[in-house]
């Protein structure tokens, strides 16, 4: 059995007083993508930067390649590509040239033109870097993080604030690495973003893996419940909506009734009874396949944006 | 070494998309060349003397060019980038320091040229040593500025250090006012200025005024303190905008200053600078009252 492409045991990183990263442990095979989910603040950069040599840990393992990336120095950087939470470039440089620059420190380098035309950057060549839209240069992140043709890619939040068609378009070039048998390790809140792209998804909350396996093992925990998010006119307590029939979970989040039914439409016909028993009205209703944002509720009790 | 050139060919192309850089490196000094034209009126012999200036002044501005250029590229995150790539520090710097060189050169060539030719500088000067002083004192006051970059956290703090050191260098150095004017006490101190050292040597290659052993004293004072400055510079180098530097870190500014502290103190107590200064700048003065028409009464 080879080894992991990346191993991370018992990490540990903390700035001041925050422990950024609490024991994080996992590990990438070769030629898989796989997902860090978590929300904002849980960690997933800081683990990142360390994989990338960017940061030091305080305590624990972290291997990449077979490499240390805080002691392999510049040779361990030949290995990886990465597109950093956000990239900045000099706003006068040209996208042509940014690539150029950029492969030209690597001993194994792809071709420019290739790159611009595999990420739709051609007509935008000759283009200064502070004209490009957020989608472009996002693009731009990407092909630079393949201008050394990298053993391993990291991306961190690699379509964070963009829209969604440009979103998509990110994730037609993850899928094509994905593709071409190319090792990824991504970070990203986007549950949408982990079941496309990854083969196996790590569930990070507070500096610690929570959950692990491939998304449809772990949407298989939320035992095949169906979540339905209703808004009431007025509010009631939580505990009355556990008792519907088929319910097995429910919560309550800024206003929203997140409840999982294993029967839904009896689910629906009890909620709607018991609303008018009470005078209360419905407002919005919204049904819901089983997905990560299931399993993470239900392992902490909190949605993946708060 | 590949790494260092391309990384220079780069930031002299982004120099050249920059506005404030053709204001400042080609306006500025022409600028100066005409208020050196206006000041020097029919006094030739003075005209190598305030070239000498012109080109300190020149020179030393990448003190600040830089620096401001480093902080700029760390708090926006350009750094960051560029520290995934297999770069060192060392690439990094240098190739600072040599597209400023080499975007100094043709400044450097346009004030000796407008020198000779438009107000008639009694010769080209001494070209070599010019040359040899403006390479080393490119790079000397560049690594000084890169420090300043390394010890601030923010451009607020870098500049207002630079403000601070920079009015030391072109107040006290000779590069703008010519040190004999100063009392005796002030010269001394002013022995201890880096500045002192570039100014005196390019006033001194340009009107010719110096043996190669004295403008060889300059050039070893800019070398040993360039060789200092940068080697603080690389370690102090830092690639993250959160990266703080402890406030110990700013000892390191004067931990670069040491060469020049230890040239000052060799001077002070065996060295023949100031009588040399001062003698060059009445043999100029003198020629010049020479020169003045006779008043009629």
């Amino acid at each position: 059995m080879p080894e992991p492409i990346i191993q991370v045991g018992d990490l540990h990183k903390s700035y001041g007083t925050v422990k950024a990263v609490r024991g994080l442990s996992f590990a990438v095979e070769e030629g898989e993508v796989f997902g860090l989910l978590g929300p904002n603040g849980a960690g997933k950069t800081s683990a990142v930067e360390i994989l990338e040599g960017m940061r030091t840990p305080d305590s624990g393992v972290a291997r990449v390649c077979g490499l240390d990336p805080q002691k392999a120095g510049l040779a361990f950087k030949e290995k990886i590509g990465a597109v950093l939470q956000s990239t900045s470039l000099p706003d006068k440089i040209r996208v042509s040239e940014a690539i150029e620059l950029f492969a030209s420190f690597y001993r194994r380098r792809a071709n420019t033109n290739d790159l611009l035309e595999r990420f739709q950057l051609e007509e935008k060549r000759s283009a200064f870097y502070s004209h490009l839209s957020g989608g472009q240069k996002q693009r731009l992140a990407l092909a630079m993080a393949l201008v050394n043709n990298p053993e391993v890619v990291f991306l961190d939040e690699p379509t964070a604030g963009l829209d969604p068609q440009v979103r998509r378009e990110i994730y037609d070039i993850i899928e094509e690495l994905k593709r071409g048998k190319k090792t990824v390790l991504i970070t990203t809140h986007y549950i949408e973003e982990a079941e496309r792209l990854c083969d196996r998804v790590a569930i990070v909350d507070q500096g610690r893996v929570i959950a692990l396996g491939t998304p449809r093992e772990l949407k298989q925990r939320s035992a095949g419940t169906t979540r339905i998010e209703v808004r009431l006119a007025r509010a009631i307590t939580n505990g009355q909506l556990g008792r519907l029939d088929g319910v097995s979970d429910s919560r309550e989040f800024d206003g929203t009734y997140v409840l999982h039914s294993s029967r839904p439409p009896q689910t629906i016909v009890a909620l709607v009874k018991q609303l008018e028993a009470e005078g209360n009205e419905l407002q919005s209703l919204e049904m819901f396949s089983p997905s990560l944002e299931d399993v993470f509720i239900e392992l902490t009790g909190r949605r993946l944006r708060d | 070494m590949n790494r260092t050139w391309t990384l220079t060919v780069m930031r002299m192309r982004l120099a050249m998309r920059n506005r404030a850089f053709f204001f400042f490196s080609l306006f500025m000094p022409l600028i100066f060349l005409i208020g050196a034209m206006i000041f020097i009126g029919n006094h030739r012999q003075w005209v190598g003397f305030v070239l000498g200036d012109m080109l300190t002044t020149t020179v030393m501005g990448s003190f600040w060019g830089l620096s401001v250029q480093l902080v700029t590229f760390r708090e926006q995150g350009i750094l960051r980038r560029f520290r995934l790539a297999p770069v060192g520090a060392g690439p990094m710097l240098a190739s600072s320091i040599l597209s400023n060189y080499f975007m100094a050169l043709p400044v450097v060539a346009f004030e000796i040229i407008v020198c000779r030719v438009f107000l008639h500088m009694q010769s080209w000067g001494n070209l070599w040593a010019i040359f040899l002083l403006i390479t080393i004192g490119s790079a000397t006051f560049s690594s000084l500025g890169l420090i300043v970059a390394s010890v601030t956290n923010t451009m607020q703090e870098t500049q207002m250090i630079n403000n601070l050191i920079w009015m030391g260098l072109i107040f006290l150095g000779g590069a703008t006012i010519p040190i004999t004017v100063f009392p005796a006490w002030l010269q001394r101190v002013s022995l201890f200025i880096p500045a002192q050292y570039l100014a005196t040597g390019l006033q001194s290659a340009a009107t010719k005024m110096a043996t190669y052993r004295e403008v060889g004293e300059d050039m070893a004072a800019l070398a040993i303190g360039l060789f200092v400055a940068f080697e603080v510079s690389r370690h102090l180098f830092r690639w993250e905008p959160e990266a703080k530097a402890p406030r110990s870190a700013k000892l390191w500014v004067l931990a670069a200053l040491v060469p020049f502290l230890l040239f000052g103190a060799w001077e002070n107590v065996w060295g023949t600078r100031l009588t040399r200064v001062n003698r060059n700048f009445q043999a100029l003065s003198r020629f010049s009252a020479n020169m003045r028409p006779p008043t009629h009464h």
